[in-house]
């Protein structure tokens, strides 16, 4: 629950009121130095707990060794600049595809029968289907079939594109059709057309439904571009194998989940901020 | 008659808005009190902050000799004390009529469920809704939904009744059905402030009008009065737009 904003009035407020505001600003100081003193406690506890495991010593040797950290973050680094290349491929590539695929999906009439099934076809099988799977098929299948040498980036911007549109296009879809029929209706009795109706009625407000789902299927995409290294990409996780096996050490790994994590987290936050923003739009009209 | 409810310059605002300016209502115990005026006059809002609902900017709120809008109050106990029907039914759609009526009783009073079925099967039984009583909301119409909304409200034996145009969201042949459980209420002697629309309904049930405009109480009394010879002129105002 929010704490109580008093209103902008234009009184002067009473003598009781301006009391009852002291004493809740005053559970709010309580509840902050409460908070304070429950985090410190919980971190002094875990602190404690972590180094006087047994093990941890080595723990600390084989996974945090700052060391190889420093020696494993170029080769690292330049690795997650591919992974962040795919990525970036991958976004444009999923959204158009995703959006052609649901939009099959959507279309009425019977002649769009095959066309349907097909795109239904399609997000089953690839939505089923684990990721490794498609690399191993895809990646190494297309080049040994059509014999040509395709670099692993484009391999991977296939592999993703051809994964997450599936469910992308799931999202989409499911965005279009929570759109109430009604709206649909009142676009068409305005005289608009099919494609018009999509697109300035309904797929706007599909959007704003669509967004947080979509923000987490963006999510698990920044991870799984990482999967990329076993087509032979020079990716963020190749170039930390390539430091571990030298060093028998895993350092380079969490380096390069450190490096995964950290691109994640602004997206998850700009997930929550966007959710939340988008409850207190739709429950503001609630109250009143 | 001494107030079982009373409130003195409630003021309430929404961001820039001031909804409430110093509002001032008592209810006596068994007394019913309907709340007119237009849209957005603050009838809702001044249900709502009886009840705490929503936090007031300022003023006072007792019911009976406690003063409820003590921050130090424990408002969730204060509002079970209360009983509230919104314009919308609001019933809660996962759960059978049963369930809705029930609900307060066995979470917060602690009433074990098969003496709180029988205390609701027999509230259910009089309003004619007892064959609905295993059915979930939205297999009710709207009439009988707002019924078992107003019997939820009332299961808990509640020592206030607060009614939010509870009527505004009916098809017309569905209000009657759900006014005369409301005038069933009152004979009953319960204890009533309603927001309402429906002014004949008002003039023939409520001992006492109230007519809001703009955040402020401006005119009060018997609705004989209030109705036949307004002493405001917004009221009569407002009035004649129903009359005409």
């Amino acid at each position: 629950m929010t704490t109580h904003q008093p209103g902008a009035a234009t009184h002067d407020p009473s003598a009781l009121e301006l009391d009852r505001r002291a004493y809740r600003r005053g559970r709010e100081r309580r509840s902050v130095l409460v908070a304070i003193a429950s985090t410190l406690a919980f971190a002094v506890l875990v602190w404690a707990t972590v180094i006087n495991t047994p093990g941890w010593a080595s723990v600390q040797q084989f996974f945090f060794d700052p060391e190889i950290a420093l020696q494993a973050l170029p080769k690292v680094w330049d690795g997650f600049l591919i992974n962040l290349q795919v990525l970036a491929f991958s976004v444009v590539t999923v959204a158009a595809f995703a959006l052609l695929i649901a939009v099959l999906r959507t279309l009425r009439g019977p002649v769009f029968f095959p066309l349907r099934v097909l795109a239904a076809a399609y997000t089953d099988l690839f939505r089923g289907l684990p990721f490794i799977i498609v690399l191993y098929l895809f990646g190494f299948g297309v080049p040994t079939i059509t014999g040509v040498r395709i670099s692993p980036v484009l391999l991977g911007v296939l592999c993703v594109t051809l994964t997450y549109s599936a469910y992308v296009a799931e999202v989409i879809r499911a965005g279009i059709e929570a759109v109430h029929p009604s709206q649909r209706l009142a676009a068409r009795a305005l005289g608009l057309g099919y494609v018009q109706t999509l697109r300035r009625v309904v797929l706007p407000q599909a959007l704003r439904k669509m967004t947080p789902p979509l923000m987490n299927d963006f999510i698990s995409m920044q991870k799984d571009v990482g999967l990329i290294s076993i087509l032979g990409a020079i990716d963020a996780i190749a170039g930390a194998r390539s430091v571990a096996s030298l060093t028998y050490n895993f350092t380079p790994y969490v380096v390069a989940g450190i490096l995964f994590v950290l691109l994640a987290i602004p997206t998850i936050r700009l997930t929550d901020w966007y959710t939340a923003k988008l409850r207190e739009r739709e429950q503001a009209g609630a109250i009143l | 008659m001494t107030a079982l409810l009373r409130a003195t310059g409630i003021r309430k605002s929404f961001g820039d808005k001031e909804v409430l300016r110093g509002v001032d209502v008592s209810l006596a115990q068994h007394e019913v009190v309907a709340l007119i005026g237009a849209s957005g006059s603050g009838k809702s809002t001044l249900l709502r902050c009886l009840n705490l609902l929503e936090p007031i900017d300022d003023g006072q709120i007792f019911l009976g000799d406690e003063d409820i809008s003590d921050p130090r109050v424990n408002a969730n106990r204060v509002r079970a004390r209360f009983g509230i029907v919104f314009q919308s039914y609001n019933l809660f759609p996962h759960l059978s009529v049963l369930d809705n009526v029930t609900l307060a009783s066995r979470v917060v009073l602690r009433t074990p469920r098969r003496a709180a079925e029988e205390r609701a099967l027999e509230l259910l039984d009089r309003i004619g809704l007892a064959d609905k009583a295993k059915e979930h909301p939205d297999h009710l119409s709207g009439g009988q939904q707002q019924r078992a909304a107003i019997v939820r409200a009332i299961a808990t034996d509640p020592e206030v009744i607060l009614l939010d145009e509870i009527t505004s969201a009916l098809d017309p042949e569905l209000v009657g059905e759900v006014l005369e459980l409301v005038r069933r209420l009152s004979e009953d002697g319960a204890t009533i402030m309603m927001a309402t629309h429906e002014m004949a309904f008002a003039r023939d049930v409520a001992h006492r009008v109230l007519f809001l405009d703009a955040g402020r109480i401006i005119e009060e009394g018997p609705p004989a009065e209030v109705f036949g010879a307004p002493r405001e002129a917004r009221t009569r105002e407002f009035l004649a737009r129903f009359t005409a």
